[in-house]
């Protein structure tokens, strides 16, 4: 764990400011709201619906006490109390499927997170206060969203990555709950923050049932700060939240000729896929837009399809002029449509709700007019990880990634030089998985290779048994020409303490998603500059911001005692230790001659008939076997005589007969 | 127990040592009891059996109404047409029929990958013995010819987290596409497309279609090694450059490129929660739908007991199936098992009369029913030897069974197979939904028990008992004959303080002998090993040549120790040698026994009912003639005949003809049936070589001590 010296400590924090000051330009001395939501139709029949509201307030240095207009308080005085930095925190069900929906847009990149919930946060106080920082914040939020964030305070749970995820120098921290739950009552504490809540304006549209019905469900929080343009200075808050669903519409000429190739899209509108319509802004927006995204694929597609019934239509002497979108009908006219710059670019439709009345409801529609399919851009690398090996012994961890069509065409593009593709990775394991990292095995195209080859920077903070996870950064650059990779590493599984078990111990224990990052990637889009609109949203959209990707969540199963049997482990153990410490006692305390000759006095002395007779019959018995091998005839009748058995007999005869008779 | 009461009179010797004194003393009558209460307990099991119940309350079975609906039926029809009409039109290509699935998975938004993989044939390997299969074996004699082509598709859970799959299993050969593997395959299919619209799933579905032209276990071990255990190295002898085939098997990915559902690379969905193997068979049974349930995987392991309720459940209080497990049909019949059961029948009624409350005894053909199924359930977790695909999974750990399902008439008839399928389908689906309720892995039931039928079970803690009986005399016998030994050397008194020295020692002499003989053993085991190198040999040759190299080994062994296998002429000392051998050889079977009822029970129980008899009643020969009374000739005949009896080829042959038929035996034949154990990796050929043969060697040896 390299500390950073002194001096380059505030040179760097002053770069990072300016960095922030440069990115958001923005920097307003009143409380401004905006909200958007931005559609887009994915490849497999699926809707993105993504709400982005950005609320934004000045900082002063007295404002703790101090009442906003329209920015929460409680989120102001979490920022002053802990001095965050910036922070970020997300709850998510459900899987982003990177290959169907796309890993390189900045919707994936930002808004595409690990399934349950993911904080990180950046503080701005001494190092040594960080930690206490971070505890005292997860508290405060697991208060606030209904949700079990608190168990992010144990050290155990959360870590303090470096470079790999995010530089932010010593003060980041970065846990995650994978199987934390995610359902209304933490949507419901996160609306209020917004100044109309979902009663006017477009988060209106949160119907419960049909949001929670999405096939990927991700609420995120996102707070930073604006900073001056003039000096760079802190100046104000910016706080984001977003939510992203991804909705299958009702398709309503479903036929079930699942084989036929040629499947129309599912024509959708907003009140089928949310249920409700818009019936206006939220008054307190200072703006409040609509937009539908054709991503790059579609777009080309489209444009294959008008070139080609373009020609049908030329040869055919029809209607020449057909418009760009003669692959699907928009219900209403947008107001402007962004363009991004380059060929093969994307569109965006930006519909205003400024300009609707309450009376007239905004209910934007497309339906297809043509089968189209095309895929969504992908990160350079498709990244899965999994658990190789069985048992409840070892195992192992691997991340493979496969190039995808993005690689191949950076391949063709600069073929003369050696081009290189940085991956960074950043992997987090509990601590009862004990890894070993030197197993870290490294195959590029199926051959073993040596690590320091391909690593160019590694950073291994090895796991703590019950303090800390295990912890590691990887940059990694790979020639371009490659085709896939597999990070291996093996790991022991541990033994818990009886009390430290989870709940539901039996289904496993998780490891949390590894984030893969290429930082010579931008996500960002680019459009021709609309400088009139400042959208907080468009800007996010083209923010520069490496392509992220997170892996799956993995399930280790580990040793787990019978929990339903506490009573059979008490038992046998206390039938254990009664055994062992009475006969140890007993052979300790144990002197044989003096008994001896103690019961050797008391025989003389007091000679009692009846034990004298049992002397004899057990000396009779005890020195048989000595004499010869006894034929168990004998030997029986001596011990099992005839009376006894007679006795034995009448007995049960008489219980027989009673029980017999009693009936 | 009498001799408690004078412990207060003699404190030198506890009770507890007393006991012990008394049992040894008395170990004739001690041994001859606990072997019979053995028997007696074994043959109780089937009335001691319990009904099954489902333990794990998260399931729920049969709780949700079906959703399967004649909707998906039909889809499943019009897939089964498709494959057939298949079969029928274009014999050539049998990748046409996998890239048919595979556009029928795809169809439903389930992403699809094909599985390439070469056979592995069975081969021993003695060093890879108990080593997990993920040891990399890569196959020697796989060509590029011969491989098979898994297709496999994979439903992601909407809002799932994709920790936790469950595994459709439908193996079936695309050479030849019979109709009972259609219609498992048109189930499967008709679930997996109920499955691909279910809102509730919370763990991925995937459905492996397996290639079984090489055998279904070869399929499935294979992908479940490469999703398990993946070798990423390609350093095979079998590489894509040399195989001329591999080329087909890019074309079938080729033509199915469908908006990135599929691609070449290999898919995995999380952690295997359970799997379930599902197959049809072709001919019905007459009476009426049947489902048979096979469950045994490799050393008598056992998927946890609430999959099988479940299953069981389902199919007789849901879909009205009769459910049937592997019974022993020749025991059916059988005068001797039919009396046992109307004995306990009569046992019971008495019981009952005498106390209502006492719920003893079942109707003796319900006893006998009961019997042929645990002896059944018993043999096959003895053989450890699986029972279908499914055992493949239990090397894995994930539960896992095979549901064949048998229809009353044929399914040629449209109508009747669209009945069939939406029971099948609605069985599966059940299930699946059950497993899918069930947050953590199968925990909650019993691993360790037996079947006497569906819906009864016998627990580990009660048919512990008749082998506990079994073989409790062992260490007594063998503490008596040792004391017995070392007691009964003639007492010389002119070198009194050399012999109590020789004495306590003499043992080890015996230990020796009795370590070649199990030292015999282990190179017996290893010799199949050398003998399969040998190129073009029937089995009857390898069992000759195998058993001639086993009693030149035992020479061999004999020499190099140079202890004498017979002693010419035994001095006055040695006289009772055979008693301190036969207390070593009895120990160490007691320790091999004991041994392997932690590996296979099942094995242990039915080796402890066949050794152990001979073990006890092992005595020279030449002392039995000489004693010259009937006991003792009737002592020598049972010797002489167990002897024979005992020896593994003859009790092998014994056993099939019992259970079988004696027509068409040979000598082959065993070597047929230890291949198959050595190439399951089964303990059991561990424990014939190691423990049987070595303890029923000393046994004979015994038998012909002079004396």
């Amino acid at each position: 764990m390299a500390l950073p010296p002194r001096a380059t400590f505030p040179l760097s924090l002053h770069l990072l400011l300016l960095l922030l000051s440069l990115l958001l330009a923005t920097s307003t001395q009143q409380e401004q709201f905006s909200e958007e939501l931005l559609l887009k139709p994915l490849p497999d029949r699926k809707i993105l619906a993504h709400f982005h509201f950005q609320n934004e307030a000045p900082l002063h240095a007295d404002s703790f006490a101090r009442h906003h207009h329209l920015f929460p308080k409680s989120i102001s005085q979490l920022v002053q109390k802990f001095h965050i930095k910036a922070m970020e925190l997300s709850f998510t069900q459900g899987r982003w499927n990177y290959e169907r929906w796309g890993g390189f847009d900045p919707i994936s990149s930002h808004n595409a997170k690990p399934p349950g919930v993911e904080l990180w946060a950046v503080f701005d106080v001494p190092l040594h206060q960080v930690d206490a920082s971070w505890k005292n914040l997860t508290h405060s939020l697991s208060g606030l969203f209904c949700t079990s964030i608190n168990f992010l305070e144990s050290s155990t749970t959360y870590s303090a990555p470096e470079w790999a995820f995010q530089s932010a120098l010593g003060s980041l921290r970065y846990g995650t709950l994978p199987r934390e739950a995610v359902c209304t009552e933490n949507l419901t504490p996160w609306l209020k923050l917004l100044p109309c809540r979902d009663k006017a304006g477009l988060s209106s549209l949160m119907d419960r049932p049909s949001i929670y019905r999405s096939f990927y469900h991700s609420q995120r929080l996102h707070l930073s700060m604006s900073s001056a343009a003039s000096d760079g200075s802190r100046s104000g808050i910016i706080l984001e939240q977003t939510l992203t669903v991804v909705l299958q519409p009702n398709d309503q000429n479903a036929d079930m000729n699942h084989v036929s190739k040629a499947k129309i899209q599912p024509s959708w509108s907003l009140s089928s896929i949310f249920g409700r319509k818009i019936s206006g802004r939220c008054v307190l927006a200072k703006l409040s837009n609509v937009y539908l995204h054709a991503d790059r694929g579609l777009v080309a597609q489209l444009e294959n399809l008008h070139e080609n019934s373009a020609q049908f239509a030329t040869n055919d002497t029809g209607p020449v002029d057909f418009r760009m979108n003669s692959g699907f009908k928009l219900s209403v006219t947008p107001e402007r449509v962004h363009k991004e710059l380059g060929k093969g670019s994307s569109l965006l439709y930006e519909y205003p709700i400024n300009d609707y009345k309450d009376t007239e409801q905004f209910d934007l529609g497309l339906s297809w007019e043509h089968p189209i399919v095309w895929s969504s851009p992908h990160a350079p690398f498709y990244a899965s990880r999994f658990l190789m090996g069985s048992g409840n012994e070892r195992g192992a961890i691997a991340i493979s990634l496969k190039s995808t069509e993005m690689t191949q065409g950076l391949l063709t593009n600069n073929i003369e030089e050696r081009c290189k593709l940085q991956v960074n990775v950043l992997q987090v394991v509990p601590w009862y998985v004990k890894v070993y990292y030197h197993t870290l095995q490294l195959l590029v195209d199926e051959r073993p290779q040596v690590l320091t080859d391909f690593v160019e920077r590694i950073r291994v903070s090895p796991s703590e048994d019950k303090v800390s996870p295990g912890m590691m950064e990887l940059v990694l650059q790979f020639p371009c020409e490659m085709k896939s990779a597999v990070l291996s590493i093996e790991f022991d599984k541990g033994f818990l303490h009886i009390d430290e078990y989870p709940p539901d111990a039996n289904q496993g224990f998780d490891i949390p998603s590894a984030i893969i990052s290429f930082p010579d990637f931008n996500a960002g889009l680019q459009f021709y500059d609309q400088s009139e609109s400042k959208s907080p949203l468009l800007s996010k959209l083209q923010e520069k911001s490496p392509v992220l990707s997170y892996t799956e969540v993995l399930l280790v199963p580990l040793t787990t005692p019978d929990f339903s049997m506490p009573y059979n482990v008490i038992t046998i153990t206390c039938t254990v230790f009664a055994l062992y410490f009475g006969s140890l006692l007993n052979v300790l305390r144990r002197r044989v001659g003096e008994e001896e000759r103690l019961l050797k006095n008391k025989d003389a002395s007091k000679a009692v008939f009846l034990r004298r007779v049992l002397t004899k019959l057990s000396a009779k018995l005890r020195g048989r076997p000595l004499e010869s091998t006894p034929s168990p005839s004998s030997s029986s009748s001596s011990f099992v005589s005839p009376k006894l058995i007679l006795r034995v007999l009448l007995v049960a005869g008489i219980a027989i007969a009673w029980q017999y008779y009693s009936q | 127990m009498g001799a408690n009461e004078n412990s207060s009179a003699k404190p030198r010797v506890r009770p507890i040592v007393r006991l012990g004194i008394f049992l040894i003393s008395h170990s004739n009558i001690v041994s001859l009891v606990c072997f019979l209460a053995g028997v007696v307990a074994l043959l109780l099991l089937p009335v001691l059996a319990k009904n099954t119940y489902i333990s794990e309350n998260a399931l729920m079975p049969g709780s949700a109404n079906n959703m399967l609906s004649t909707h998906h039926v039909s889809d499943a029809n019009k897939f089964i047409k498709d494959l057939t009409d298949l079969e029928l039109r274009s014999m050539a290509s049998p990748i046409e029929s996998q890239k048919l699935i595979a556009q029928y998975m795809s169809a439903l938004d389930a992403e699809v990958t094909f599985h390439k993989f070469y056979p592995q044939f069975s081969q021993f390997h003695p060093l890879h013995f108990f080593t997990s299969p993920d040891s990399g074996i890569i196959s020697k004699n796989g060509t590029c010819s011969s491989f098979g082509v898994n297709t496999v598709g994979i439903i992601r859970a909407p809002r799932g987290d994709g920790k936790e799959a469950i595994v459709l299993v439908t193996p079936y050969n695309p050479n030849k596409v019979g109709l009972g593997e259609a219609v498992s395959l048109g189930i499967a299919y008709s679930v997996f497309s109920l499955l691909s619209h279910a809102t509730w799933l919370a763990k991925d579905i995937i459905w492996f279609v397996a290639d079984s032209q090489y055998g279904e276990y070869s399929a499935v071990a294979s992908w479940l090694r490469e999703y398990q255990a993946p070798v990423f190295h390609k350093v095979d002898i079998v590489t894509s450059e040399t195989c001329n085939e591999s080329s087909t098997f890019d074309e079938l990915g080729q033509g199915l490129y469908l908006d990135g559902k599929l691609n070449g690379d290999f898919r995995r969905a999380g952690t295997m929660a359970a799997a379930l193997v599902i197959k049809v068979a072709e001919q019905g049974n007459q009476y009426e739908d049947s489902l048979n349930i096979y469950a045994e995987a490799s050393n008598g392991q056992m998927p946890n007991l609430d999959l099988i309720n479940i299953v069981n459940y389902l199919a007789v209080h849901k879909q009205g199936l009769r459910i049937k497990v592997k019974k022993m049909w020749s025991l059916l019949d059988s005068w001797w098992l039919n009396t046992v059961g109307i004995i306990f029948e009569s046992l019971g009624k008495i019981a009952r009369s005498l106390n209502p409350q006492w719920k003893f005894g079942i109707p003796a053909s319900e006893y006998v029913e009961g019997a042929a199924t645990l002896a059944s359930s018993l043999y096959y977790q003895g053989l450890g030897v699986p029972t279908g695909p499914h055992g493949a999974f239990r090397d894995y750990q994930v539960d896992a069974i095979t549901l064949e399902i048998s229809p009353k008439v044929s399914l040629t008839k449209v109508i009747r197979r669209n009945e069939f399928i939406l029971r099948g389908g609605r069985l599966i689906e059940g299930v699946i939904r059950s497993i899918n309720n069930l947050l953590e892995k199968f925990h909650q039931s019993f691993f360790l028990y037996l079947l006497t039928s569906p819906g009864k079970f016998v627990s580990v803690g009660v048919y512990m008992i008749p082998f506990a009986l079994l073989v409790a005399p062992l260490p007594i016998v063998a503490a008596y004959l040792h004391s017995n030994a070392s007691s009964s050397t003639p007492q010389n008194p002119s070198t009194l303080g050399v012999d109590a020295n020789h004495k306590s020692w003499k043992w080890l002499n015996s230990a020796r002998k009795v370590l070649i003989f199990h030292l015999w053993g282990v190179v017996v085991s290893l010799l199949p090993f050398f003998l399969c190198q040998l190129p073009n040999t029937t089995p009857t040759m390898n069992f000759i040549l195998w058993g001639f190299a086993s009693a030149f080994s035992l020479l061999i062994l004999f020499f190099i120790s140079g202890c004498p296998i017979f002693e010419a002429a035994a001095s006055q000392p040695e006289k009772n040698r055979w008693t301190s051998l036969k207390s070593v050889t009895i120990s160490t079977t007691f320790i091999g026994l004991s041994l392997m009822s932690v590996i296979n029970f099942a094995t242990a129980e039915i080796g402890a009912l066949l050794i152990v008899p001979i073990c006890l009643l092992a005595r020279p020969l030449k002392l039995d003639i000489q004693a010259k009374s009937w006991r003792t000739l009737l002592r020598a005949s049972c010797n002489i005949a167990l002897g024979f009896v005992l020896f593994p080829p003859v009790a092998f042959v014994l056993l099939k003809g019992a259970f079988e038929d004696f027509y068409g035996i040979n000598v082959g034949d065993y070597w047929n049936w230890v291949e198959s154990l050595w190439a399951w990796n089964s303990a059991t050929y561990l424990y014939v070589g190691v423990v049987h043969l070595p303890s029923w060697a000393l046994c004979i040896h015994i038998l012909f001590h002079p004396c």
